[in-house]
């Protein structure tokens, strides 16, 4: 019995400076709880810009996005804010880690934000985030006291927080060396097998997508296979 | 309410790391702040003392008869040129008018007025100085020695000998100290004066007084009602002047207009009396003002300056910040935080530094013959100003972040991570 979290419906997305030109025609596609998906395609056919849509960063594209059954049309800025504050954990190919924080603040941030739990409620669980991700020795260094790897690996863990409905990944080990990318790509695959975690990734990397549940390719803008 | 701590954490954690440029535009806010209030104290301090050279010695209210001619000359009584223009205005005016009629009764009812703190009556005659075959023009104040020194602290302004001999010593007068130098007069001296009726009679000379405005100075004395009377051949119910203070000196004006109708003199307040010297302060205080509002608009610059800096080195932080749920109202918050942070900790150090400016001030001698109480420079330590300085920093460093927090707020957060 598999449930959709994420559904596109139809979307369009063009660019018009210099000229209008579309980036995205169409996209139809659905993601069930529990789901490691990745995104293929060459270089500019538009999976970071659809990623950016599905992830409500983006709000000027034609068609529609479901989340957790929920339609993002006609939300407001704080509300979609909201919403990927709760669902949606990211992860770029940079890390985006504040360097005035310490690690463990840096993934405790969306927490806090979401104010679920308490302040230590709070620790606790990046403690645990950091555990499952093996660099809780590293949680009160400041971000740019740890290599590039575990950087990433933090990212990891501050997208985990919030326990979100999905991932998003784009290129997430675009930037580490081949030893660190597997590490992170084995986190991910233990995270959907063990946490039941729904996963969408955006790679050019053909071994990382090959080892996923399934894979959408996409070309010129348009989804060639689910 | 966590959000909030959230966001305070975040503004302090950014201020932290940019501790010198913080700093810098802190002192900024400081330096204005404290410019402001000491500027402010001294200006006011001034303006205090110049009130008190001419407000402490100066009636609230004044009354007094006017030479004035007649409104109705007889030739406008006639019937027959009531449609003409007149010009013959026969009726001169009288000598007499100087006096004020009934002021036994004027008084007692100005002692009973609740409004009023208390009166001085007086005469003013002009007279002539003998100084052997030169005669100088200068004018003789008839004083209630003790009504007067309670009103207007003529003893303080009695700089050599006593204030009380002038009542207690018959025909003594007490001269301007211009006007004593000019006569060689000495304390204990006799000097000779012309009355305006011809008559030259001998005074003896019991003190100084020295009011710090050379043109009184120079041609004023003072002598007790009943010399003055003596001198002019009058009786003892004659008196020019009543002068009253009040309990409110803003009501001056209302209360001379009526104090003027109910006993048939001329009033005049002392507002209207001194209305240039009213703008002399208001210009001080606007110069004090606009100083100060200036260096804080250039505090604000600082502010606005390192928030646009700290806005483009963290714009990564910002994109983040986004992405992962917080929305552009608590990014504009974190910056604006930044601002008040600097305003509120530049503002509050403004505030003390200005205090201990304005206390050395205080310190710093400042002795003129001119104002015999005052020995150092005057400060008003008026908390208003304090009150306004808080006021101000926190306006400035609130509109200084505005944009620029604004502009944070307004960060696409896809822009920032499609660049890297
Ligand atoms: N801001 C923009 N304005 C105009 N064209 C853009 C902009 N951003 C991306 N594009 C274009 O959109 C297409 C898709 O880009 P992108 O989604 O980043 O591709 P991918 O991530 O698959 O490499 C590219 O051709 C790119 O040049
Ligand atoms: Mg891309």
């Amino acid at each position: 019995m598999s449930q959709i979290i994420l559904e596109a419906k139809a979307v369009s997305k063009y660019f018009h400076d210099p000229i209008t030109v579309q980036v995205l025609n169409d996209i139809n596609f659905t993601i069930n709880r529990g789901d490691f998906v990745s995104v293929i395609g060459k270089s500019g056919c538009g999976k970071s810009t659809l990623l950016y849509i599905l992830s409500t960063m983006d709000t000027d594209y034609e068609g529609e996005i479901l989340i957790d059954g929920l339609s993002m049309k006609n939300k407001k800025e704080a509300d979609l804010a909201r919403v990927r504050n709760e669902k949606i954990g990211f992860v770029f190919q940079f890390h985006y880690l504040l360097n005035e924080f310490s690690v463990l603040k840096n993934v405790m941030l969306p927490g806090l934000k979401l104010g679920k739990y308490s302040e230590q409620e709070i620790e606790h669980r990046a403690y645990e985030k950091l555990k499952i991700l093996g660099i809780e020795s590293e949680a009160l260094k400041k971000p740019n006291q740890v290599s590039g790897g575990q950087k990433q690996r933090i990212a990891i863990a501050r997208a985990l927080i919030n326990d979100p409905l999905i991932i998003m990944g784009d290129e997430p080990t675009g930037n580490l060396d081949k030893k660190n990318g597997e590490i992170v790509f084995n986190i991910f695959k233990e995270l959907a097998e063990l946490y039941n975690q729904s996963l969408l990734i955006v790679t050019h990397d053909q071994e990382f997508a090959q080892n996923t549940h399934r894979i959408i390719e996409m070309e010129d803008g348009r989804i060639i296979s689910l | 309410m966590m959000n909030f701590k959230l966001l305070v954490s975040i503004s302090g954690s950014l201020l932290v790391a940019r501790l010198k440029q913080t700093i810098v535009a802190g002192v900024g806010v400081t330096f204005s702040i404290a410019m402001f209030i000491t500027l402010l104290s001294f200006m006011s301090g001034l303006n205090d003392l110049l009130d008190g050279l001419i407000i402490n010695r100066t009636a609230h209210i004044r009354l007094y008869n006017e030479i004035r001619p007649s409104n109705l000359q007889p030739i406008d009584l006639s019937e027959t040129y009531k449609s003409h223009h007149n010009f013959i205005s026969s009726v001169k005016p009288k000598k007499e008018r100087l006096q004020i009629y009934n002021n036994d009764a004027i008084m007692n009812f100005l002692k009973s007025d609740l409004r009023v703190s208390g009166i001085a009556p007086k005469i003013i005659t002009q007279v002539f100085f003998n100084i052997g075959a030169i005669d100088l023009t200068g004018a003789i104040n008839g004083i209630d020695v003790e009504a007067e020194n309670k009103l207007f602290l003529f003893q303080d302004y009695v700089t050599d000998g006593n204030y009380i001999d002038l009542k207690n010593t018959p025909n003594s007068i007490i001269l301007g100290k211009g006007l004593a130098e000019k006569m060689l007069a000495n304390i204990g001296d006799m000097i000779q004066v012309t009355t305006s009726r011809g008559e030259r009679v001998k005074l003896k000379v019991v003190g100084f007084f020295q009011s710090g405005l050379q043109d009184i100075d120079n041609a004023q004395s003072y002598a007790s009602i009943s010399t003055t009377q003596k001198l002019l051949g009058e009786s003892g119910s004659y008196i020019t002047d009543i002068q009253i203070k009040l309990n409110d000196i803003n009501l001056a004006p209302s209360l001379a207009k009526e104090y003027q109708n109910l006993f048939d003199v001329d009033a005049i307040d002392i507002q209207t009396a001194n209305s240039q010297f009213e703008t002399g302060s208001t210009v001080r205080t606007l110069i004090s003002y606009s100083v100060g509002i200036t260096l804080l608009i250039v505090a604000g610059f600082g502010i606005y300056n390192i928030l646009n800096m700290m806005i483009y080195e963290k714009m990564d932080s910002i994109a983040i910040l986004k992405a992962t749920g917080f929305s552009g109202k608590d990014v504009n918050r974190i910056f604006i935080g930044i601002a008040l942070t600097i305003g509120i900790l530049g503002g509050a150090l403004g505030l003390l530094l200005g205090l201990g400016m304005s206390w050395s001030i205080d310190q710093i001698p400042f002795n003129t013959s001119a104002l015999p109480t005052i020995k150092t420079y005057p400060i008003n330590y008026n908390p208003r100003f304090y009150m306004i300085g808080v006021v101000f920093s926190i306006v400035t460093t609130y509109f200084a972040g505005y944009f620029p927090a604004r502009k944070a707020s307004k960060v696409d957060p896809v822009i920032i991570i499609r660049g890297k």
